[in-house]
């Protein structure tokens, strides 16, 4: 953790308007990631994860908007930056995948073209150049036949080769941080664990570091060095993805943890009641006061209700926003 | 309703069977030239053999495009087979006159994967739930009501919240109508289309608990159909791997899991994360094959590691089903079975869980 | 639910043309037909005459006002009559698919090609004139955008969750399309409708007109219309005041049309974020 981190987020606040009023979908955001390093970001639909991918790299749109706080790259706040600046910043420093890449692919353009497009805009080669990088591209994230696949549309493509495509287009230009928003929700478990090893080693390779959105607390903690769980707009935790899962801190993590079987459980303990996290994930118009976890806490004491509460630093490394934590 | 259980003929009086599915094919004909020429089929299912105790839950695993909802809309009669039969509670319900679905609605409904998208956004929950009682012939206005609200109990509803419009309800809550919806009629089987799958993954536990408490409570038997292989091991009590319309390994949860034989099972539990280990997931190579033009011999053997000649060659391998009822479709399964344990991460992989279960009651709560 | 200005402005002059039918014998002046006096012919507006005179001696106003009644039960009625046809043919057609699908959308593509009022007069022609054969002639030739409606609603909606789990529960068809599919595709059919509506009285005014339509004397838009065609430089409070009043319905019933749509048409489903 020495010098300047490649990204940091201080109290990062990202607002809803929805129409009569203001409401924070996101506050207190606050993590860094250094170079090369794989850093996740874990939580539930509707918890803000996905919307701070978004801010980190420009593309919050109405009804959201920033609402306070500074995103830094190499040291340089880039929240305020004019769009023409942060379109230069996208795609050749920080590049994004998204869970469904039909939807993020043009629909009418040949894949290598697209492909070309990064090397042409971002890297000022003529279209000819660009077309036989292209070609390299699509090999290094093993398509195969790749002199034959750029000239395929992305509905030729199965869903595994379109994120694949994804992946030769955020990596085209060498960017220095991947955001991967679920990446592989859509993908069945074969064809995820391919996508997950190849942008591994594809950013290992090139010192990519890489921020992971995901539901899927396993995926993350196997994917990631530290992980930060966010709940309704906040980060409750932030540990080393090992630590999160064999002593998790905050109660909703340990909840998550416990609650849902994993394979192996079984077989070595014997079928109990899964431990159920009680209520319902709140709306972000109507988050509770306090700390929000407290109406589905089992721990929850009157400070809970009353005061959000601060980040502590664990002695084992990481931090947790709770009034009790373990 | 209940006719004589042999009327199949197969299976006898006493049989635990409440269903079979016996050579179940689903071809798709696909476009092709006028008059049958070049016409292609997609062999969606292609000869599935399925068996379900009663009170049994049977995981049924497979990526898309392994046909394993082909398999559930044919049980529900949703889905004209091509080939095979299928007995429910004694009677063949495969060929059966239109009119045969109302019978079938009553032994056999599913839950579906979308608590959105399956309830009909102008309906309140009495309404879901009083139509299909009285199209099976309920009239008595307070049976209705009370089978409705002993309904919502059973869910973890309130029957005041009858009157209510399905976007009132949070998505856990629709899926509990959901399960309300398909129990209603007093079914014997249940499928389970995925029915956690679209719902967040604090809430996911609730309704796996709601399942297992309703199948004891109710005696139902479950189809289980998920990607998520933690929730079949948790559910199920047998299970059945199927890829690209068949059926490659069936038997007892703990064989599948601890020793899968067949090399395509082996690679669905490999390919789970380990969150406790930041170690590389072990990967297949290569996508599912086009099911249109499936390859030579063992479908999965231009992904399998452990692949020969013979392999790839026809006749492909059959299901061999060994003593102790653990079936596998695989040339090699006698050497490999269990093999995945000697391989990376097997073995460590179970004790790193169990380590953290074990410790996990004991934590403060 | 914002109530937006098309919404209020069109279902207001929808209204108040309704509601000038209804009050028809209390609002106007004197008998539509009965009170004919030469004596009175061609008077222009005036605070006696507020819309003026025929060349019979009518009173335009009183006749405008009884119009209403021809004009609009013209546009529900036949209306009404290519919805149901449109929604029968449509939602089945979608619902089953097949032969009978084939069918529809052969039948649909038909009528799309033959011009309705083409379509119309025929009928006419051998039903002869008056308000019955107006509303079959109508009422049969209009119903294809309905149908194309209420067919691509049944396909989309088929493969929800909610019809399949009715399917599975052992509905019939002819429920599960009343109960299941039905309120579920009313939106759009509902604004199809409203505008449906608009251009039946339009029909109506064209094929009165032509001399197809109520037969004279008694008074419809078109036909007032039809009969002042002679005196439009003499005459033209004639033509002028039955126009607007047609103008001023068919322009409530878009806008009337075009609010549904706003409010109908971004489902009052829930947010599934």
């Amino acid at each position: 953790m020495t010098g300047t981190p490649l990204i940091e987020v201080e109290d990062l606040r990202i607002d809803l308007d929805d129409g009569s009023r203001r409401v924070a979908a996101a506050e207190g955001i606050s993590f860094r990631i250094d170079r090369g390093e794989t850093f996740g970001l874990v939580g539930e639909s509707g918890c803000g994860k996905s919307i701070t991918a978004l801010a980190l790299i420009g593309l919050l749109r109405q009804p959201l908007s920033i609402g306070g706080g500074a995103i830094r790259f190499e040291g340089r706040e880039i929240q305020h930056l004019s769009a023409r600046r942060q379109r230069e910043l996208r795609g050749n420093r920080i590049a994004m995948i998204f869970q469904e890449p039909m939807t993020a692919l043009n629909p009418v353009s040949p894949v290598g073209r697209q492909i070309a497009e990064m090397f042409v805009l971002h890297k000022g080669k003529s279209w000819r150049e660009a077309a036989q990088l292209a070609v390299e591209a699509l090999a290094s994230v093993r398509v195969p036949a790749p002199e034959r696949r750029v000239n395929d549309y992305p509905h030729q493509l199965s869903g595994g080769m379109r994120q694949r495509v994804m992946i030769a287009i955020a990596l085209a230009c060498g960017p220095d941080l991947l955001i991967a928003d679920e990446p592989t929700t859509a993908l069945d478990v074969t064809v995820q664990a391919e996508i997950i090893e190849l942008m591994r080693n594809l950013c290992a390779a090139r010192g990519t570091a890489i921020l992971m959105i995901s539901h899927d607390l396993g995926l993350v903690a196997n994917v990631c060095r530290r992980v930060a769980v966010m709940y309704a707009g906040r980060i409750v935790e932030e540990r080393g993805s090992a630590d999160i899962f064999r002593a998790p801190s905050h109660p909703y993590t340990q909840g998550l943890v416990a609650s849902l079987p994993r394979l192996g459980s079984r077989a070595a303990l014997g079928r109990s009641r899964l431990k159920e996290i009680a209520g319902v994930v709140p709306a972000i118009t109507n988050f509770p006061d306090g700390c929000r976890f407290n109406p589905r806490c089992a721990q929850a004491t009157d400070i809970c209700r009353t005061l959000a509460p601060t980040a502590d630093f664990l002695e084992a490394g990481g931090l947790v926003r709770c009034h009790h934590h373990a | 309703m209940h006719e004589p259980k042999n009327r199949s003929g197969e299976t006898g009086p006493g049989d635990d069977l409440i269903l079979s599915v016996e050579d179940l094919a689903v071809h798709f004909p696909l476009g092709g030239g006028l008059l049958g020429r070049n016409r292609r089929m997609l062999r969606a299912v292609d000869g599935v053999d399925l068996k379900l105790k009663r009170g049994e839950c049977l995981g049924l695993v497979g990526e898309s495009g392994s046909g394993k909802s082909t398999v559930a809309l044919s049980i529900l009669g949703l889905q004209t087979p091509t080939r095979g039969r299928i007995v429910v509670d004694g009677q063949v319900v495969t060929g059966r006159p239109a009119g045969g679905r109302k019978a079938l609605a009553r032994t056999v409904q599913i839950v579906f994967q979308d608590p959105y998208a399956s309830l009909n956004p102008r309906q309140t929950v009495r309404r879901t739930l009083e139509d299909p009682l009285r199209v099976h012939g309920v009239t008595a206005a307070s049976e209705i009501e009370d089978r409705v609200a002993t309904m919502l109990r059973h869910v973890g509803l309130r029957p005041e919240q009858a009157d209510r419009y399905p976007h009132e309800f949070s998505g856990g809550q629709r899926q509990r109508i959901g399960i309300a919806r398909a129990l209603i009629l007093n079914p014997k089987i249940v499928i389970c289309d995925e029915p956690v799958s679209a719902l967040d993954v604090s809430i996911r536990a609730q309704i796996i608990n709601l399942l297992l408490e309703l199948k004891d409570t109710l005696g139902l038997s479950y189809i289980m159909i998920s990607h998520d292989l933690g929730i079949v091991e948790h559910m199920s009590d047998k299970v059945a791997v199927m890829y690209l319309g068949r059926i490659v390994e069936n038997g007892h949860w703990r064989e599948i899991f601890e020793r899968p034989a067949h090399p395509y099972t082996q690679a669905l539990i490999a390919a789970i994360p380990d969150p406790l280990r930041h170690a590389p997931l072990a990967t297949t190579g290569g996508d599912l094959p086009n099911p249109l033009n499936p390859p030579n011999g063992c479908a999965f053997s231009p992904r399998c590691r452990y692949a020969e000649d013979v392999c790839r060659s026809e006749p492909g391998p059959a299901l061999e089903t060994r003593a102790d009822g653990h079936a596998v479709r695989c040339w090699r399964g006698e050497e490999i079975a269990g093999q995945m344990a000697s391989a990376e991460g097997g073995v460590s992989r179970v004790d790193g869980a169990s380590a953290v279960h074990r410790s996990l009651p004991r934590q403060s709560f | 639910m914002k109530l937006r200005a098309n919404l209020i402005i069109g279902g207001a002059l929808f209204a108040l043309a309704i509601l000038v039918g209804l009050l028809a014998p209390w609002l106007a002046h004197t008998d539509p037909v009965l009170d004919a006096n030469l004596l009175n012919a061609e008077e222009p507006p005036s605070w006696a005459w507020w819309f003026g005179t025929d060349d019979q001696g009518r009173d335009i106003y009183s006749r405008v006002v009884y119009g209403a009644r021809v004009s609009l039960t013209v546009g529900i009625v036949s209306q009404l009559i290519n919805s149901v046809i449109g929604v029968a043919l449509g939602l089945s057609a979608g619902y089953w698919g097949g032969w009978w699908d084939d069918f529809v959308n052969g039948l649909t593509n038909v009528m799309l090609a033959i011009p309705s009022l083409i379509f119309a007069l025929a009928i006419m022609a051998v039903l002869g004139p008056g308000l019955t054969s107006l509303l079959i002639a109508l009422g049969l030739t209009n119903w294809s955008f309905t149908c194309r409606i209420a067919r691509a609603s049944a396909l989309s909606l088929r493969n929800q969750g909610y019809v399949q789990a009715a399917t599975v529960l052992g509905y019939g068809d002819l429920r599960i399309m009343i109960t299941q599919l039905l309120p579920n595709m009313l939106g759009p059919i509902v604004v199809i409708g409203t505008l449906g509506m608009g251009s039946a009285v339009l029909s109506e005014a064209a094929l009165s007109f032509l001399g197809l339509g109520v037969r004279p004397p008694f008074p419809s838009w078109g036909s007032m219309l039809s009969d002042a065609r002679d005196q439009i430089t003499t005459a033209p409070w004639l033509s002028v005041f039955p126009g607007l009043a047609i103008f001023l319905t068919v322009l409530g019933l878009n806008l009337l049309g075009d609010g549904l749509r706003d409010i109908l048409d971004p489902q009052s489903r829930s947010r599934r974020a």
